[in-house]
């Protein structure tokens, strides 16, 4: 992805779909929305790497839900005047449908939850994986998000003035200009209370806020501090700034005032902004920890830090260490 | 680990009232909060029978001093919690004090106001009504309403959404993240949930009759509860003590299918035991079943069915109060939680409306009349599609 990421230009990144047939079983793939399939799709793929065939636990956040089915069903309602609806878009489009067929498809008979909170959706599904396991109740957990862009919705969050008229996702960072570009995606993780031999990454901790009035500063210098870890020694830090110049601001005063030095990179020119592109944000983390792990000499990451905000609502951290 | 969650306040609107003692004597007296549509604007008004909140949004609105263009569901929302705190008498503002709520379609009652102009041009109708569509965004309008910002979230799993938002408050109350926790949900009637309802074909064309084995459907309805949750140290500050806790709580999935349950009600058996067994508890500890109990031929038959396994020879007394207040979905949970928590505060059973016919495969039918006695257990059950299965066990201090 770094050697040469797809670029984007307008004012959407879409997700670069896998052959589905490999994940789910073909006769079901027909029916199923694209979040479904993504959603599914990512989930299969961590359940094979972890080596965890039946997690205890299923969680996903999504800020949007399941968009496609949601408005054929609505738009059906409309036209035709709330007669001969079929089933089948209405019953897809609960917000916990992702989660819901995971399970299905394992015949996972354990915990299975959905949090649906805006910018913070994702930091939900993670809180209450870390709760689980804290209580006794899982040893482990499948987490994800899945968030997906259609044409209507598109056409709306447009019409706040959200999007950039001209963007390029290779300049994003540098635009100056004011907007960001839309995004959407699905990943999952395996979190496990024990280290097993799959194990890539140890998540430190994970912290959300919501509309706070403590400074960021403060919030960030004070996670750091709670989980033993200087500024010193953190090898990257992820942030979340997405090209819009109002924005972005925000970020550049961290970096500049907290992270002076650091070696930093942004995330958004490769998944756009979404409610849930933490949950990206962590993905990616996770993948260079790995392949520091391989490398194995003086460039492999130890500790990472990701700081998102979206819409500077919801300030989420995230810190990884390799195990 | 061993803490106790107390709730210390409740709050409730609903088709049979406005606050928790107009639920509680509609409840006592029997009465149905059913009837022929009023506010919803649908064209299956006079075939399809719903349980609307007696209050328009304007009158809503004016109660709260909250704009026009806002969602009923944030509106229902907000006027329950704002009960729940009252009741509890606690100063939210002197604990960390979390808000998590629930709902099934966020602000969609704008939002399909919205999509009959924007189909004909995307640059039509009016953004203010489609600003609030995401679930969350509808828990925000009430959270700020209330001042709450130490913890802010929102559950979506269909039917048991609330349940699942109550659950989650009493952990991590008794983890130490959060003293006070106002949990629950909210929905409003939608012709969104309304017509997807209806293409399943489980809405009674009549008053829904749960469990009974003559039962044609589920009748919708709208509403929203919430309680006030709090922790051990909480309670030593407060003047009236509570005397109810939460003890018991599970989620299990039915892996079925996306819908159905399955016929044996796995999903629902897992959790009910879930739930014993975080509290401790046997199945003749329980005193009473605040049933799912919609009235559809599978819901009721794969319910019964796990309480006649796990309760074989010790049949509690069930009912299902959705007899009275429809299925309000995402708020169906935690308005059954709140009924619940007032069978043990008040000793009262409330009846399954209309049973006329015992369910030919359950050994056991629903209370008909209220029951006034001892409660000291009561397990509340919530079902929702994904086959997501939630069991809460309230508990006599």
């Amino acid at each position: 992805m770094f050697g040469s990421p797809a670029t984007y230009t307008g004012d959407k990144l879409s997700c670069i779909e896998p052959d589905y047939t490999k994940y789910v079983d073909p006769k079901l793939i027909r029916r199923m929305s694209r979040i479904i399939k993504m959603g599914m799709a990512a989930a299969m793929e961590t359940l094979q790497q972890s080596g965890i065939g039946q997690p205890d636990a299923i969680i996903t956040g999504t800020a949007y839900g399941c968009l496609a089915d949601t408005e054929t069903f609505l738009t059906r309602l409309v036209e035709f005047n709330e007669e001969h609806l079929s089933p089948t878009a209405f019953i897809q489009s609960t917000h916990n449908t992702v989660g819901a067929q995971i399970a299905l498809q394992l015949g996972c008979h354990n915990y299975n939850n959905t949090y649906v909170h805006r910018g913070s959706s994702f930091e939900a599904a993670m809180l209450d994986a870390v709760s689980l396991m804290q209580e006794g109740e899982a040893d482990t957990v499948l987490v994800g998000a899945a968030d997906e862009i259609i044409e209507k919705s598109h056409a709306i969050i447009r019409r706040f003035g959200q999007y950039k008229e001209n963007g390029h996702s290779s300049k994003l960072f540098t635009s100056g200009t004011s907007g960001t570009m839309a995004g959407e995606g699905a990943a999952f993780f395996m979190l496990a209370k024990q280290k097993n031999e799959n194990a890539i990454a140890e998540l430190k901790d994970v912290k959300t806020y919501y509309k706070t009035r403590r400074s960021v500063a403060n919030i960030i210098n004070n996670f750091l501090m709670e989980n033993n870890v200087p500024v010193e020694e953190l090898n990257l830090v992820i942030l979340g700034n997405n090209g819009d110049a109002k924005t972005d601001a925000h970020y550049n005063d961290l970096a500049q005032k907290i992270f002076s030095g650091k070696r930093l990179m942004g995330y958004k020119n490769y998944c756009g902004e979404y409610p849930t592109s933490s949950a990206f944000a962590l993905w990616l983390a996770v993948r260079m920890i790995e392949h520091g792990k391989r490398l194995n000499n003086e460039t492999s990451l130890k500790k990472v830090l990701i700081y998102n905000n979206y819409k500077l609502q919801y300030p989420s951290l995230y810190l990884l260490s390799v195990c | 680990m061993n803490k106790n969650v107390y709730i210390a306040g409740i709050g409730v609107i609903s088709a049979i009232g406005n606050n928790v003692a107009e639920n509680l004597a509609s409840l006592k007296a029997g009465n149905a909060g059913m009837g022929e549509m009023q506010r919803l604007q649908s064209s299956h008004k006079g075939k399809l029978p719903v349980a609307e909140v007696k209050l328009n949004n304007e009158e809503l609105c004016k109660q709260l001093n909250l704009p026009a263009h806002i969602s009923r569901t944030a509106l229902l929302s907000t006027v329950a919690a704002k009960e729940a705190i009252d009741c509890s008498g606690i100063h939210i503002n002197n604990y960390r004090t979390g808000f998590i709520s629930a709902n099934s379609v966020g602000g969609m009652d704008k939002t399909e106001k919205f999509f009959i102009e924007f189909l004909n041009d995307h640059n039509s109708g009016d953004l203010h009504e489609v600003v609030n569509h995401e679930c969350g965004a509808v828990t925000e309008i009430t959270a700020d309403h209330l001042g709450i910002r130490d913890f802010v979230t929102t559950v979506s799993t269909a039917c048991s959404s609330s349940a699942n938002s109550i659950f989650l408050a009493a952990r991590l109350i008794r983890q130490g993240m959060l003293d006070v926790v106002v949990a629950g949900g909210t929905d409003s009637l939608t012709k969104f949930t309304l017509n997807g309802f209806n293409t399943l074909m489980i809405l009674d064309q009549e008053y829904c009759q749960p469990f009974d084995d003559n039962r044609r459907g589920l009748n919708l309805g709208e509403g929203a509860g919430y309680m006030v949750l709090v922790s051990e140290k909480v309670v030593e500050s407060m003047n009236k003590k509570p005397i109810v806790k939460i003890t018991g709580w599970a989620n299990a999935n039915d892996a079925h299918h996306q819908t159905a349950s399955s016929p044996d009600g796995t999903g629902n058996m897992l959790a009910m035991k879930g739930a014993l067994k975080k509290a401790g508890l046997t199945p003749s500890d329980i005193d009473y079943i605040n049933l799912h109990g919609t009235g559809t031929s599978n819901n009721d038959i794969a319910e019964g069915t796990a309480i006649k396994t796990l309760f074989e020879g010790n049949y509690p007394p069930v009912s299902s109060t959705k007899s009275f207040t429809g299925h309000t979905l995402g708020a169906s949970g935690a308005i059954e939680a709140v009924y619940s928590v007032l069978a043990i505060q008040e000793g009262l059973l409330f009846p399954n409306l209309r049973f006329a016919t015992q369910m030919k495969e359950l050994p056991f039918k629903p209370v008909t009349e209220l029951v006034q006695k001892e409660v000291k257990n009561v397990m509340s059950n919530s079902f929702g599609f994904g086959g997501n299965c939630s069991s809460l066990i309230f508990s006599k201090l």
